[in-house]
């Protein structure tokens, strides 16, 4: 009779019954309903409606917008998450802790302060404005705004997956790959990248998603001119206060299918081995503290 | 090729880890160097191959000053301690890589052939297809010697080689270490914290203690002359007494022992376990059995003298002895060192 055993700690059969479904009720009415809720406002007055409002040009042209910041900021970011990741866990260096500290800052900024300061920095009473004005660049209300602005909310991600995993690698494989003979760049292609690619392709998918989907900080420097300006999530703000509602709903159907493929994404990156647990990833037993010897 | 050291001086942050190393490694030389966790012996192993550069000192190779070379053109096979292995490559394209991304050209027929080779030699053939993480500790770290050895380096330098390895595997993987080193000749150094590897393995060992070299020699000469206590006592098991030193002759709890060139003044005497001798009744300072350890090549005595000090004697299997008994022990041989050294 196997009821008969107490329970393992934490274990109770009441207490494991409520926690279950305190936490199925709560996902489902904080998560689930709400996205049901997108799907059927957009198809409410059927696939015709939500065709045209996708086909109207504003909208495609938030799309479009949506789409090119993240094809800069990305590939932007990532280069940064990767130099970050490797200046942060093979160099020596005074302050390090301080950097690794201002990497991670965009994560607790609240993103509309990281819009204002930019305002304040690239604005025409800011900083650089007149500088700027006089060059005739135009950072704010226009396409380099945004990507800064999604760039600085989305810095810390690629770095952050990178960080934990290029610790525990230590620099043996490096130093091995000089030892043998291998440059530089050859030993940071044929050995570096392809032990970090599944967790830096991890954080680039994070990346990208929480980057489609910034408002705060876009919002302060886009300016929201419609059909110039305006990213998706911006757009969707803006249909709904026109009261068009099945245009919002449809609008934010997309933005929620990028976040699905997002979620695809990352569940069959983890499968490869990425997110936090490396250690099948590796061969031998990981140095994590380096040699005490020396 | 000859290595010489030559005043070699390493300092991390605060912390000097290497003072003054002085040191020459003949051509063909199996070289250890020995020594406790901090004694500098990795950091010197790391400047030899380049990984990490000497404050001050030089280090040549031959007659050329290798000292600023950097590690790609230093032409060093290192193997270190967690192995290194690219875990994203097979195991012969792990060898392989070495003379991929080598300046010397060769077609792909002479690299597949060169790995097959290498993996012979490192007794694996057949296993060119798995990856490191499919296969035994023991055997990674075969691969990983295949691999240095693959670029034809002019020495060969061990981090450690069997510190992750278990008992059995780490004896086995020694002879055979040793049976290479004879087959090619290769000037070899290699760093251990385990004096029974170094003594087992190379034909000279260097015990470093703390930055410095505190004694260098065959394994024969630093087991039977270690110089200094700390040698004597890293070496192996050793019993301490205190003693007093008067006209070369140590008075050890009532045992004289004649000693060479200790000044007058305390003294400290060293005794291994094999070298005191015990009986019931007799001549020898008096002991009291605490405890006794069966192992399986003999008996450990732990004993009490009457002053308290703790002591060990190695005894046959067949000695019936029992704790709680007393006794006496005899001292065979002893390494006499005045106090402090």
């Amino acid at each position: 009779m196997t009821s008969r055993k107490p329970p393992r700690v934490g274990d109770s059969p009441t207490f494991r019954r409520f926690l279950i479904a305190f936490v199925l009720i709560v996902g489902t009415l904080l998560i689930a309903a709400p996205l049901a809720v997108i799907f059927a406002q957009a198809f409410s007055k059927g696939w015709p409606t939500f065709a045209s409002t996708i086909a109207h040009p504003d909208t495609r042209h938030a799309i479009f917008l949506t789409v090119v910041t993240a094809l800069i900021a990305v590939p932007i970011n990532t280069v940064f998450g990767i130099a970050a990741a490797w200046a942060l866990t093979k160099f020596d260096f005074r302050g390090k802790r301080l950097l690794t500290i201002l990497i991670e800052l965009p994560f607790s900024i609240s993103p509309i302060v990281a819009g204002v300061a930019y305002l304040f920095v690239y604005g025409l009473q800011g900083l650089f404005g007149p500088l700027l004005q006089s060059a005739d660049i135009k950072i704010l209300f226009a396409l380099p705004g945004i990507v800064l602005a999604s760039m600085f909310v989305t810095a810390p991600f690629v770095a952050r997956e990178l960080i934990p995993l290029m610790q525990a690698q230590g620099r043996d494989l490096e130093e091995a790959a000089t030892s043998l003979g291998a440059s530089g760049w050859r030993t940071f292609f044929y050995v570096t990248l392809p032990n970090i690619r599944w967790a830096m392709l991890y954080g680039i998918v994070l990346c990208n998603a929480r980057l489609m989907g910034e408002f705060g900080a876009v919002s302060v420097v886009s300016g929201n001119i419609r059909g110039q300006t305006n990213t998706l999530p911006l757009h969707i703000e803006l249909l709904y206060h026109d009261y068009q509602t099945v245009g919002a709903f449809a609008a934010a159907s997309i933005l929620t299918v990028l976040a699905l493929v997002t979620i695809v994404a990352k569940v069959l990156l983890e499968r490869q081995g990425a997110g936090r647990h490396h250690g099948s990833a590796l061969a031998g037993p990981v140095a994590v503290s380096q040699d005490t010897t020396r | 090729m000859k290595i010489t050291l030559d005043n070699v001086v390493k300092t991390f942050d605060t912390f000097r880890a290497v003072h003054g190393v002085s040191l020459e490694i003949e051509s063909g030389e199996l070289l250890a160097l020995l020594g406790p966790s901090g004694s500098g012996k990795t950091t010197i192993l790391r400047m030899v191959a380049g990984l990490e550069f000497p404050d001050s000192g030089r280090i040549l190779f031959g007659d050329v000053d290798a000292t600023d070379i950097p590690v790609r053109e230093r032409g060093v096979g290192f193997v270190f301690q967690h192995y290194a292995l690219f875990p994203h490559m097979t195991v012969a394209e792990n060898i392989a890589f070495g003379m991929k991304v080598s300046k010397v050209r060769r077609s792909r027929a002479e690299i597949d052939a060169r790995v097959n080779q290498l993996l012979q030699l490192v007794k694996l053939p057949g296993l060119g297809n798995r990856f490191p993480s499919q296969i035994s500790g023991g055997q990674r770290q075969r691969v990983a010697l295949a691999r240095a050895l693959a670029v034809d380096p002019k020495v060969l330098l061990l981090d450690e080689p069997f510190g992750a390895l278990d008992a059995n595997v780490r004896r086995d993987l020694r002879r055979w270490l040793r049976e290479i080193h004879q087959e090619l000749g290769i000037t070899t150094i290699f760093v251990t914290h385990d004096q029974e590897e170094a003594l087992d393995l190379a034909d000279r060992v260097v015990i470093l203690d703390q930055g410095k070299i505190a004694q260098m020699g065959t394994p024969r000469d630093v087991c039977r002359n270690p110089n200094s206590a700390f040698v004597t006592r890293f070496l192996g098991d050793a019993n301490r007494f205190s003693g007093v030193s008067s006209n070369g002759r140590v008075t050890v709890a009532g045992v004289e022992v004649a000693t060479a060139a200790i000044p007058d003044g305390p003294a400290e005497m060293y005794v291994r376990p094999t070298d005191l001798i015990w009986s019931r009744e007799g001549q020898g300072v008096p002991v009291r059995i605490t405890r006794v350890l069966d192992r399986a090549d003999g008996r450990r005595i732990l004993a009490e003298t009457e002053d308290g000090t703790h002591i060990e004697i190695d005894a046959d299997v067949d000695l019936d002895v029992e704790a709680g008994q007393r006794g006496f022990v005899q001292v065979k041989r002893a390494n006499v060192y005045g106090a402090g050294a």
